[in-house]
Order: C-alpha cells, then sequence, then structure tokens
C-alpha cells in the first residue's frame, strides 16, 4: 500500500506542478516547477523501490547490497534537489528582471491583448 | 620541394592570402593586389613545378588524415585535367588580380575585394583537386558561396544584391542535389574517393540508383554552367565587378560545371540519360544564349549570354558521349577562357574610360583608343570563330564533331544545321560588338572624352590576346602537351583517339560550315545592323516570354508568403501554447514507449498496517498542500508558498520513512533556503487582487483554457503515477548499485554509500554540478546588477508603512519602535543561535563519509547561518561585523575540487581519483582520512558562496532602492 500511495502522491504533486507551469503568470510557473521538482525526485526515488528502515550505511564487514537501500537513486536525487534549488533560484529572479524590464508579470512579457 | 607540398600550397596559398587581405586597412589597394598577385605568382609557379611529375598520365595525390576513426581524409589529387583547371584558374586570376587594381575605384574597400578575390580562387583549386566526392561538394559549395560576396560587393547596388541572391539560390541548390548526387554514388560504388569511383564504373552502371544519381550531379553541374533553364542567373550576376565578371564567366565559376561534367564523363558518358539530357540541354543553351546575345545593348549583357552560349557549346560537346567530343570539349573549355576573360576586361576598360557600357551611346571608339580597340576586334574575333585565331580551332573540332555523329538519334543529324546557325549567331553577335562600339561616327552622348587606360591596365588584355593569336596559330607548339595530358585524364591512354591540332586539314565539311556561319553573320549584319542596334524593345524578338529571371522570382515569393502561412497556422511567440505543446509532446513519447514495450501492472497489496495508514494520511496532507498551492498561486502568493513548504515537509517525512536520510536532510535544508529566496522575490511582483476583473472576452477565453489545461494536468498526474506504480511494484533489476554498495568502504572509505558516490565514484558528476551552481549565482547577480523594479513595487510595502504609523507614541520613543521591539527576543535567540548553526554545519560535513551529512547538507546549513543573522538584524547590522565574500567563496570551493583532481593526475591516475588511509588521531582514535574529504570542502565552500551570494543580491534590492531614494533627496536638497 506504501506504493500506491507514493503513486498517488507523485501523481498528485505533477498534476498540480503540470496546472500552474501552464498558467499565465511567472509566479505560478515558479511554484509549479517547484512541485514538478518535488514529483519528479520521488519518482526517481522510487526508481530504486521502497524500504523502510535501511539506510544505506554500511557495517563494516557487512556490506551487502541487499541489506541496504538502492543508493544510486538517492545520490540522482540528492544532486536533482540542488539544481532545482538553483533553478528556482535563477528562474525567480529573471521573473524579477523581465517584470522591472517590462512592468508585466505575465509569461509572455505583456498582458494580453484584449 | 617534394611534390605533397608544392600540391598543398597551390591549395592553401590562396586561403592564407585571402585571410591576410581581410586583415588590412579598408584603403590598402596596392598592398592588397600586391598580395593577390604574389599569391597567385607562387601558386603558379608551383603548379609549373609540378608539371614535369605527371606530364605522362600519372595522377598525384596526398592524402591528409581529417577524421580518420571515420575513415575522412582530405584528398588532394593532380591529374591532367586538373592541372590545366589550375593553371586556368591561378593564370588569369593572376591576370585579373593585375587588372582589378586598375580598374577598382580607391573610394571601395578595395582589401575586401582581394580577400574574397582570393577565397574565391582557393575554393575552385579545391574543387579541381579533390580527390574526394564529398570535399569536391563542399569545395563547391564555397565557390557558390564567395562568387555570391564577389557578385554582391557593390552590395550598396540593389542589382547587384538581386544577382547575388540569385547567384547563390541557383547555385548552392545545384551544390546541394550534387551532394546527394554524391552521396548516391558514394553508398553505390562504397568509397568516397575519386579513384575509387572511377575504378567502380560498371558496379554504378548496373545499380538503379545510377539514375537519381545522375540526375543530382546533372543539377549541379548544369545550375553552375548556367545551362538552360537555369542561365537565367549568369546575366544578372553582371551587376558584379567586371574583374569578377571576367574571372567569374570565363575561367572559373562557371567552368567548375564543365569539370564535374568531365569528371563524371569516363562513368556516365556513354548513358542515355546523359545523351538526352546533357546533349539537349547544351544545344538549347547554344542556341538560346546566342541568339539573346545578339539583341544586348550593354556590352557585359553580350558578352554573358555569348558565355551562356558557349558554354552551352561545350556542354553539348560532353553530351555527344565520343571521346573526340570531350578533347574539343576541354579544349574550347581553354579558348573560350582566354578570348572571353579579355573580352570582359575589354568592356570593362570601355566602361572605365568611357563612362558607360551601351552600345546604343557608344560609337567610333577606335580614333580614342586604337590599341584596346585592336586587342578587343582580335579577341572578338576569336569568338567569332575566324581563322588564324584559338576560337577557330575549337569551334572547327566542334563542327567535324557534330558532323561525324550525325546519325543514329534524330536530334543528330539536326545537329549539323543547328550548329551553324549557333556559329552565325555568334558571328553576327561578335561583328555587333565591334563595330557598334569602335567605329561609326564619334560618340555624342558621352559625359567624357574617351582615352586609352593605363598601361598595366592593358597588359592583362595584350598577354591572353597574344595567347589567343599564338595557339591559333602554332596549336600543337603551345597547348597541345597540356591538352594531351588532360584528355589522357578524361579517356585514359588506351583509349586516347587520334586528334590533329593543325590549322588546316584540307578542304572538308567542318570548313565548309565555318565558311557558311562566317558569311551568314556578315549578311545577317549588313541586313538586320541597324535595326539590331536601335532596336526599341530591348529584348530579344520571340524569346520574351522565355524569361527564367521572372519565374525564379515567382517563385522565390512564392516560397516566402507560403513559409510566412505555415509560420502564422503553426507557430506562435506565446508561452502558453508551447509549453502545453512541450507537455504534450513529453506525454505522447510516453504513451508512444507504453504502448510499444507493453506496461503490466502487477499489484502486490498485503493488508495494510498501522504504519501504512500513517503514510497515507501524511500524503493526504502533502497532496492537499500541493493542491491548495496550485489554487492560491495566482492571488495569495504568500499562502503559496507555506503550502507549498508544506508539501516539501512532507516529500521530507517520506525520504526519512523510505530509509534515505541524506535525502531528508538535504531537502530539509534546501526547503529553508528556497522558501526564503521566494519570500524575498515576492516584494517586486505585481498585486493581484481577485475584485479586478478582466473583459468577458478573455475570461471566456481563459475559461476555456483552464479547462483543456485541467484535462492535461489531471492526465499527466494520472499518467506518472501509473507508470511509478507500475514500475515500484515489480522486482528489482540488478545495477549498478552492488559496485557501489560492496566499495564504498573497501575502496572509499566511507560507510555512507550516497556521500561515498557523490563525492569519490561520481565525484565527476558533482564536480559539474557544483560548477553549474557557481554559474547561476553568479548570472543571478548580473542580472541583479542591471535588476530595476517596476514602478508600483517602488513604495514601501504596506506592512513596514503601517509599522512606521502605529498608534500613540511613549515618551523617549520613536515611531515604529514598539513592533521593532516585538522582534527582540527572536532576535537574540537567532544571534546565539549563529555558533550552533555553524558547528551543525561543520558537524554535518566531518561525519559525511559514515553518516548523513555531507559537504551540499553542511554548505546549505552555513548558509542559513549566515542568512539568519540578515534576517534577525538586517543586512547593515550583519555586514559591519561580518566578511562576506561569496563570490570568492565560489572561486576556492571550484579551485579546491579541481585541484583535488588535477593531484590525483599528478599521481597518473585519472582526474579526481580518490585515495584514503586510516591513521589513529588522539581522542578520536582510528579514523580513514579520504582525500575526497577535501574535495566536499570544496563542495561545500561553494555551496555557502552561491547561496549566500543569490539571497544576498536578492535582499539587497530593497536597500538599493532605499540608497538609491536617500541620494535623490540629498540632491533634490543641492538643488
Amino acid at each position: 500500500m506504501t506504493e500506491f500511495v507514493l503513486a498517488a502522491a507523485i501523481g498528485v504533486l505533477s498534476a498540480a506542478g503540470t496546472w500552474l507551469l501552464l498558467r499565465p503568470r511567472t509566479f505560478q510557473v515558479i511554484m509549479g516547477l517547484s512541485l514538478l521538482s518535488y514529483a519528479v525526485n520521488l519518482f526517481i526515488f522510487s526508481m530504486g523501490r521502497l524500504r523502510s528502515g535501511t539506510p544505506p550505511i554500511t557495517a563494516k564487514g557487512a556490506e551487502r547490497p541487499e541489506l541496504y537501500a538502492d543508493p544510486t537513486p538517492q545520490a540522482l536525487v540528492l544532486t536533482a534537489i540542488v539544481i532545482s534549488f538553483a533553478l528556482t533560484a535563477l528562474f525567480l529572479v529573471v521573473l524579477l528582471a523581465s517584470r522591472g524590464a517590462t512592468g508585466s508579470d505575465h509569461v509572455d512579457g505583456r498582458e494580453p491583448a484584449e | 620541394m617534394s611534390s605533397n607540398l608544392l600540391l598543398l600550397v597551390i591549395l592553401a596559398a590562396p586561403f592564407l592570402g585571402a585571410a591576410v587581405a581581410a586583415g588590412l586597412p579598408r584603403h590598402a589597394r596596392t598592398s592588397a593586389a600586391i598580395l593577390s598577385w604574389l599569391v597567385s605568382l607562387v601558386s603558379l609557379v608551383s603548379l609549373a613545378a609540378l608539371w614535369p611529375m605527371f606530364a605522362d598520365g600519372e595522377v598525384l595525390r596526398l592524402a591528409i588524415p581529417w577524421l580518420p576513426s571515420l575513415g575522412v581524409s582530405l584528398i588532394l589529387r593532380l591529374d591532367g585535367l586538373s592541372w590545366i583547371f589550375c593553371a586556368l584558374i591561378l593564370g588569369i586570376g593572376a591576370l585579373v588580380v593585375l587588372y582589378a587594381r586598375y580598374y577598382m575605384s580607391p573610394k571601395d574597400p578595395v582589401p575586401r575585394f582581394f580577400s574574397f578575390l582570393l577565397a574565391f580562387m582557393g575554393a575552385m583549386q579545391g574543387v579541381v583537386l579533390s580527390g574526394n566526392l564529398i570535399q569536391l561538394a563542399v569545395f563547391w559549395e564555397l565557390t557558390s558561396l564567395f562568387s555570391f560576396l564577389l557578385i554582391g560587393y557593390w552590395h550598396q547596388n540593389p542589382s547587384a544584391r538581386e544577382g547575388a541572391r540569385m547567384a547563390l539560390t541557383v547555385t548552392a541548390l545545384g551544390g546541394l542535389c550534387l551532394l546527394v548526387g554524391m552521396i548516391l554514388i558514394g553508398s553505390i560504388s562504397g568509397s568516397y574517393d575519386l579513384d575509387d569511383v572511377l575504378a567502380a564504373k560498371s558496379v554504378i552502371l548496373a545499380d538503379p540508383r545510377s539514375v537519381p544519381a545522375l540526375a543530382l550531379v546533372l543539377m549541379g553541374a548544369l545550375t553552375k554552367s548556367a545551362q538552360f533553364p537555369f542561365h537565367f542567373w549568369l546575366p544578372r550576376a553582371m551587376a558584379a565587378p567586371t574583374p569578377v565578371s571576367a574571372y567569374l564567366h570565363s575561367a572559373t565559376m562557371v567552368k567548375a560545371g564543365i569539370f564535374l561534367l568531365l569528371r563524371m564523363w569516363p562513368i556516365f558518358g556513354q548513358t542515355e540519360l546523359w545523351y538526352f539530357v546533357v546533349a539537349g540541354a547544351g544545344v538549347a543553351t547554344l542556341l538560346i544564349g546566342a541568339w539573346c546575345a545578339i539583341f544586348q545593348h550593354d556590352l557585359k549583357g553580350l558578352l554573358a549570354y555569348s558565355t551562356i552560349s558557349h558554354l552551352g557549346l561545350i556542354v553539348l560537346l560532353l553530351g555527344l558521349g565520343s571521346p573526340l567530343g570531350a578533347i574539343a570539349a576541354i579544349f574550347h573549355t581553354v579558348n573560350h577562357a582566354t578570348f572571353k576573360a579579355s573580352l570582359f576586361m575589354a568592356a570593362g576598360i570601355i566602361d572605365h574610360e568611357a563612362g558607360t557600357r551601351d552600345m546604343r551611346k557608344l560609337s567610333g571608339l577606335y580614333r580614342f583608343m586604337p590599341i584596346t580597340g585592336t586587342l578587343a576586334i582580335v579577341a572578338a574575333a576569336a569568338m567569332a570563330g575566324v581563322p588564324l585565331l584559338n576560337g577557330f580551332l575549337s569551334k572547327e573540332m566542334f563542327l567535324a564533331e557534330v558532323v561525324a555523329g550525325s546519325d543514329g538519334h534524330a536530334l543528330n543529324a539536326a545537329l549539323p544545321v543547328l550548329a551553324t546557325l549557333a556559329s552565325a549567331f555568334g558571328v553576327l553577335y561578335s561583328l555587333r560588338f565591334i563595330l557598334a562600339t569602335f567605329f561609326g561616327p564619334p560618340p555624342t552622348a558621352l559625359d567624357k572624352v574617351p582615352h586609352e587606360p593605363p598601361a598595366w591596365m592593358r597588359r592583362p588584355v595584350e598577354i591572353l590576346v597574344a595567347l589567343c593569336l599564338l595557339v591559333g596559330v602554332l596549336p600543337a607548339l603551345t597547348v597541345g602537351p597540356f591538352l594531351r595530358s588532360a584528355a589522357v585524364a578524361v579517356l585514359g591512354f588506351d583509349d586516347l583517339p587520334y586528334y590533329s591540332l593543325a590549322l588546316w586539314h584540307g578542304f572538308n565539311m567542318p570548313l565548309l560550315l565555318s565558311v557558311l556561319a562566317l558569311a551568314g553573320g556578315v549578311a545577317a549584319y549588313a541586313i538586320f545592323g541597324r535595326k539590331l542596334n536601335t532596336n526599341p524593345r530591348g529584348g530579344p524578338w520571340g524569346l520574351k516570354r522565355l524569361n527564367g529571371g521572372y519565374l525564379f522570382e515567382k517563385a522565390m515569393t512564392g516560397i516566402v508568403k507560403g513559409a510566412r502561412w505555415v509560420e502564422s497556422r503553426l507557430g506562435t511567440e506565446r508561452m502558453q501554447p508551447q509549453l502545453r505543446l512541450v507537455v504534450l509532446a513529453a506525454l505522447a513519447a510516453g504513451a508512444a514507449a507504453a504502448f510499444a514495450g507493453g506496461v503490466a501492472i502487477r499489484p502486490s497489496w498485503s493488508a495494510p498496517g498501522a504504519a501504512e495508514f500513517v503514510f497515507a494520511g501524511l500524503w493526504l496532507t502533502g497532496g492537499g498542500c500541493a493542491i491548495a498551492a496550485a489554487w492560491q498561486a495566482k492571488y495569495h502568493r504568500l499562502a503559496a508558498v507555506v503550502l507549498m513548504g508544506g508539501a516539501g515537509l512532507v516529500s521530507c517525512i517520506t525520504f526519512v520513512w523510505l530509509s534515505a536520510p541524506d535525502l531528508a536532510l538535504t531537502q530539509l535544508l534546501v526547503e529553508v533556503v528556497t522558501t526564503v529566496l521566494l519570500l524575498l522575490g515576492l516584494r517586486w511582483l505585481p498585486k493581484r487582487r481577485e475584485d479586478i476583473q478582466a473583459s468577458q472576452v478573455e475570461l471566456a477565453r481563459s475559461r476555456r483554457r483552464r479547462r483543456v489545461d485541467l484535462v492535461v494536468a489531471a492526465v499527466v498526474g494520472l499518467a506518472l503515477a501509473f507508470v511509478s506504480y507500475a514500475v515500484m511494484t515489480r522486482p528489482m533489476v540488478e545495477g549498478i548499485s552492488r559496485f557501489f554498495v560492496e566499495r564504498a568502504y573497501s575502496e572509499g572509505g566511507g560507510r555512507n554509500v550516497v556521500n561515498v558516490i557523490l563525492v569519490d565514484f561520481r565525484a565527476f558528476d558533482t564536480f559539474g554540478e557544483i560548477t553549474v551552481l557557481g554559474i547561476v549565482g553568479l548570472t543571478v547577480l548580473a542580472l541583479l546588477r542591471r535588476f530595476r523594479p517596476a514602478s508600483d513595487s517602488l513604495p514601501a510595502p504596506n506592512q513596514k508603512q503601517a509599522r512606521e504609523r502605529t498608534g500613540p507614541v511613549a515618551e523617549g520613543r520613536k515611531a515604529g519602535d514598539a513592533v521593532r521591539d516585538t522582534m527582540l527576543i527572536p532576535r537574540v535567540v537567532m544571534r546565539w543561535m549563529f555558533p550552533f548553526v555553524i558547528v551543525l554545519a561543520v558537524h554535518l560535513f566531518l561525519r559525511g563519509h559514515d553518516l548523513p551529512g555531507g559537504g551540499f547538507a553542511a554548505g546549505v546549513a552555513l548558509s542559513i547561518a549566515v542568512l539568519l543573522q540578515y534576517m534577525a538584524n538586517g543586512a547593515r547590522w550583519v555586514e559591519e561585523r561580518l566578511l562576506l565574500r561569496p563570490i570568492l567563496w565560489i572561486g576556492w570551493g571550484l579551485t579546491i575540487a579541481a585541484g583535488c583532481g588535477l593531484v590525483a593526475i599528478g599521481f597518473n591516475r585519472p582526474f579526481l581519483t580518490s585515495a584514503f588511509k586510516y591513521v589513529e588521531l588522539p581522542l578520536l582514535g582510528r579514523v580513514p582520512l579520504a582525500s575526497a574529504v577535501i574535495f566536499d570542502l570544496g563542495v561545500v565552500l561553494l555551496v555557502v558562496g552561491a547561496t549566500v551570494l543569490m539571497l544576498v543580491a536578492l535582499a539587497h534590492q530593497s536597500l538599493r532602492r532605499a540608497k538609491d531614494d536617500a541620494e535623490n533627496e540629498q540632491a533634490e536638497e543641492g538643488a
């Protein structure tokens, strides 16, 4: 059931993220990207299957993979977390600069024509 | 000198010269000319030095490996045919350079002209020296490009731009066809090497693909050589400076097509398709060109159409497929180059000294410029095919070949008549060229009195005319050996037929036809001459509708219109439809993969325990937060940020729950920093209130869009949920994780496998990643330096204004003090937390190799320590007390990480190899010390530098505003 819950969670996060991504205001898009990155991080993480209480911290002399959770997706997601922070920061500044330069916070840089 | 070096010189010298000439100052007319002259001379001497090495038909080859792994090399190949073309390109090139020195006006950027000219020369050399089909096609396109630049040299002149564009479009399109044809030939014969291809004749002809291959190659050759129906670009190219016309349309550009036909002749020369296309295009061009030339009033226009006609003659000779025809074609190529170059130069001299090229205005120039006149008369006589000149000899050969081949096809029978007719036309326009320009009464419509040109401007014409005469009188002694060597290169030793280069072959059919043509031409001029010279309609009689240029323009506008239409239908500048397309494309790709591979769900449903219900409850909250954040992101940004933080926290707990403590730690810390960042950004966004309503139209549109997007989002969510569930419920496939777990301690010296992967096994990835982080930090800084907030975000926020306004103020206190003091206790707490957070960060860093923690977490924690101080005390207070140099930290972080990797290279190991060993430390006992820890230190420095840089840069925006206001106020007070 844990798998089902996590799959549903990934679905909800990505749906909310996608919906925001398609919205007209830059702040909505930035929120959408953050939600999507949660979803994608969990998705990548789940590729290593779900296990409780078995962090990949090995004990000396017991370096057997079946004892621990899969470390590879975790390493991937760890870098992804930091990179998505950088992405959020960059996009935030770009949207601020665009707002300052165009006066509009619409993703097209101008308010939609009537 | 070795032949290889000489070969390289004749190809590379023009390109080098072009590069140097391009760097000369704008007015350096003479230096550029001397440079170009030297380049052509050096190349010409090198070419002459190569002559003895293969006079007997050897082939010189020089292969320079280029992409050896793909088997591609640059092959220079010199045989008799390439030699004679090289000699034309370089020899006439040298004369054109000399001529251009006097022709070009000092007002133009002449070095640029010479640079283009030399580059074009190099490209032509590349075409004729190519020993590889692809290489040939590449140089072929280069000649198109440089001819475009040369024709459009006077770019201020619209007709030059038009002509250049047309020439480029037609010839480059042909070049693309050629490339495809070459690839086809290469794939049939299995090699792109010219020698292999020539040897594989029977294989190529047996393959059905040889028909499209030949058709495509012919497209290239016929467009380049301005053959009907592609001939229209050549007269338009006359807008170029005359030296360019003299060069491009006598010896080089148009002759590239002839060269290609000659190269392909041994393979395809006897096929049906070749005969119909090549001979058909040739005879049509011969007649149409000659007919149109008769009616031109512009000297260069006449020469242009005459060039088309003579090219048609050569192409027809090649199309006949007989060995003697090929020899005559080579001979006429050389002859045409000499007399046509001299005629173009003469036309340029007339234009230069008389101020016009219009034959209706010109008249009786002979008395003003007798020497130029004599030279032009001789050259025009060669063009008309008068005996004792070179044009006569090759025209004789042409007529003989036409007569000899006049059986078989129906077209053949008509050929002698058509050829004689075209020759008569040639006599007619040559006569008109001379008589209308040099004879008759003195000109009346000229702006200046014509005179002889400078001696050195005439010298190239003199040399060329002398060659016409020499070859015409003593053909076997002058051009004989070169012609033979070229013929051997095309036909081979064994198939070389007997031919005679003598002036007199006795009374025979070709001579009779020649005399007929001469007499016919003279008679026609006597009858129609006056009418032609005044022909008010300008265009040729009977061919008004056959206007390729007009059709070309129509096609071009049609293409542009079509492209605009497609763009208006399929393109958008708006972001939302584009993003939606991206999302849909991703969905489609995923769906296609799912249908192709098949996805099956194997549910594994065990009875849920209490823990599972807690987990489900957790995500009920998290999912709710996410949906609510999506709901509120437009009008309640602060609420949305908080809600998103909720979803982030739940995924954080999920990581703890599912055995990923490192992820949980990093996610938690990054969550803090992201939230602060977003809060800082909120200040600069416009107010958005629900009660402001858009128009009804806009509302309806937006409702429609939202409905579609909701469906798209729901489908994306369902699809991702489905895929992740499908993966999670199937057994694990053995991957690389086993390797990491087994070796983390024994080879990486750490027990935290995730951290060991990051700083040791996959350290190069991490290195790239922190570089990205550093770049983002610097980009943020750069963007914010030029940041100008929108006018409505300028005043202080409402909350701040409210704080200044609060109620009655007690004695001894200022307005706002009360509100400020409510932060007193948090402020003290946050100040005191500074050392503790730093200790926590150091702890996270030190234990990272063995326990959850590591460089990223430590770096973010450190930046939070700094951040807390900013929040509690304000930027000024912090910066008076702390020395923050985030850019320096980024630099050191990268340097340490890279240096750590470079040390490994010093020990002859790959970049970023780590080493570790156990050491006994007092108090701590036996600990492993890995060099990867130093790399991790670099990561810490970089992460803290980049994070602090971004946050501080953003936080400073409010300060800068205040500072600017203060400055403004001061300025106002001063005024």
